[in-house]
């Protein structure tokens, strides 16, 4: 192989459409990081076993460090920069600060993703459940018992609303 | 680190996936869901001058229950089978196997003909298939043929497709109503790749009684008749299907493998007494 070839692409990203011209070999998050300097999403392992890089495409937690750009033509994705206005993520935000669900940080933007598909997708999670769904985000602070209370803390308090739409003022 | 350079193209049917690789003499490789070729890539295990995207051919996708078969597309991913989004022909074993198999961020991409293809002993359903004695249906340049799931693997990492094959999909009988099932899986950390797998297969209606031994050195070890194992699994009957599966006596994998197969036995024997 000789020579550096780019290839253009079209996704969507936190709600915007973005055009871009790379190389084949980015990875999504590399894309994200260094194009898009959209840093919240951060790369531990790069061979998609910590976790630290998940975030959201069409909907539903990924690696973004084993994905590669370009596969993620005209799909959506949302990386940690982009939950500002979602409840859930807010619920979490503020668990993980009540519950001290974090130290240094790093595995955090991934975790909260990871927490959030737990969340939206398994209302009815134990916390064995909780801990097995987590198990593919490492945090080298916690020791976990902070993250789990906080993901717990989340599922009570949707619980207890019963599907009534949560807003700040109820959150954790 | 960071993948070597290489080409990229997806395709939107298979014989132009196909002419991709065969023009590209050896030099590149289908991906799907890019789960494991992705990590072995970032680690420049592998280094593909061209990689042809599979997920842009919607045929691979194509899922159907036909009666007494189940078809299941090569590009349906492992959420999908553990969400039961397709129709699950397996009494629920395949949505169990799948939520085993890495973490749900890993599942959402990855795909079950990725993962066949890749053929790695001591993942999920590459030992799955041969306990329900797939067929696996394959396109190359010269046209369609089906694979036995006895044939698939050949070695580790090692399948039956040839370099400018694909895997379609794979045809499943369907299990009956009353049919029992166990998997069992030993590894250290949820979401690992597995030390030992045993897997169990019942099914009355259609005289099926298989058991497998995986996660060993090659392609797994079939046990075609597995009735003895369930309702005998004394030490001398568990060990003889060991040491035929190639097994050391008295190593760590022979000992892992054994409270698998002996785990595994239990699970079926118990269940079969539940109403």
């Amino acid at each position: 192989m000789t020579g550096i070839v780019t290839q253009q692409i079209e996704l969507r990203i936190n709600g915007e459409t973005v055009s871009a011209s790379l190389e084949p070999r980015t990875s999504l998050a590399d894309f994200l990081r260094e194009q898009q300097m959209l840093c919240g999403t951060n790369i531990g392992c790069e061979q998609g076993v910590c976790g630290a890089c998940t975030l959201l495409v069409d909907g539903a937690p990924i690696r973004s460090c084993i994905t590669s750009a370009l596969s993620c033509a005209h799909a959506a994705v949302q990386s940690i920069e982009g939950f500002d206005d979602d409840i859930v993520m807010n619920q979490l935000r503020a668990a993980f600060t009540a519950e001290h669900a974090l130290q240094c940080g790093y595995c955090t933007p991934g975790m909260l993703v990871t927490a959030r598909d737990i969340v939206m997708r398994l209302p009815d999670a134990d916390d064995e459940r909780v801990r097995h769904e987590l198990s593919g985000n490492l945090c080298r602070c916690t020791g976990y018992v902070g993250i789990v209370r906080a993901v717990r803390r989340v599922l009570d308090a949707r619980r207890a609303n019963q599907g009534a739409p949560l807003d700040e003022a109820t959150t954790a | 680190m960071k993948a070597a350079i290489y080409h990229y193209a997806k395709p939107a049917t298979g014989e132009n996936a196909i002419d991709l690789v065969a023009a590209s003499e050896g030099m590149a490789k289908f991906v799907s869901g890019s789960q494991s070729l992705g990590p072995m890539m970032n680690l420049r295990l592998a280094q593909p001058e061209m990689l042809v995207d599979l997920r842009g051919i919607a045929a691979l996708r194509e899922c159907r229950n036909e009666g007494d078969t189940t078809l299941l597309g090569a590009c349906v991913t492992h959420a999908e089978i553990e969400d039961r989004k397709i129709d699950d022909g397996t009494q629920g074993l395949m949505p169990y196997v799948a939520r085993g198999i890495a973490y749900r961020a890993v599942r959402n991409r990855g795909t079950l003909g990725g993962s066949l293809a890749h053929a790695d002993p001591a993942a999920d359903w590459i030992n799955t298939m041969l306990a329900l004695d797939a067929t696996f249906l394959v396109a190359g340049a010269h046209g369609e043929r089906t694979i036995a799931a006895h044939d698939w693997m050949t070695g580790a990492f090692t399948t039956a497709l040839e370099a400018d094959e694909i895997l379609l999909g794979v045809r499943l009988r369907r299990l009956s109503s009353g049919a029992r099932w166990s998997y069992y899986k030993f590894n250290r950390k949820p979401g690992e790749f597995a030390e030992a797998i045993a897997i169990f297969i019942d099914d009355a209606q259609t005289g099926v009684c298989r058991a497998v031994i995986g996660a060993i050195d090659g392609p797994p070890h079939l046990i075609a008749n597995a009735r003895a194992l369930i309702d005998y699994s004394d030490t001398a009957r568990l060990d003889s299907h060991l040491n035929a599966a190639g097994l050391e006596p008295g190593s760590y994998e022979h000992q892992v493998h054994r409270v698998a197969l002996e785990r595994a036995a239990a699970m079926i024997r118990e269940n079969r007494k539940q109403p």
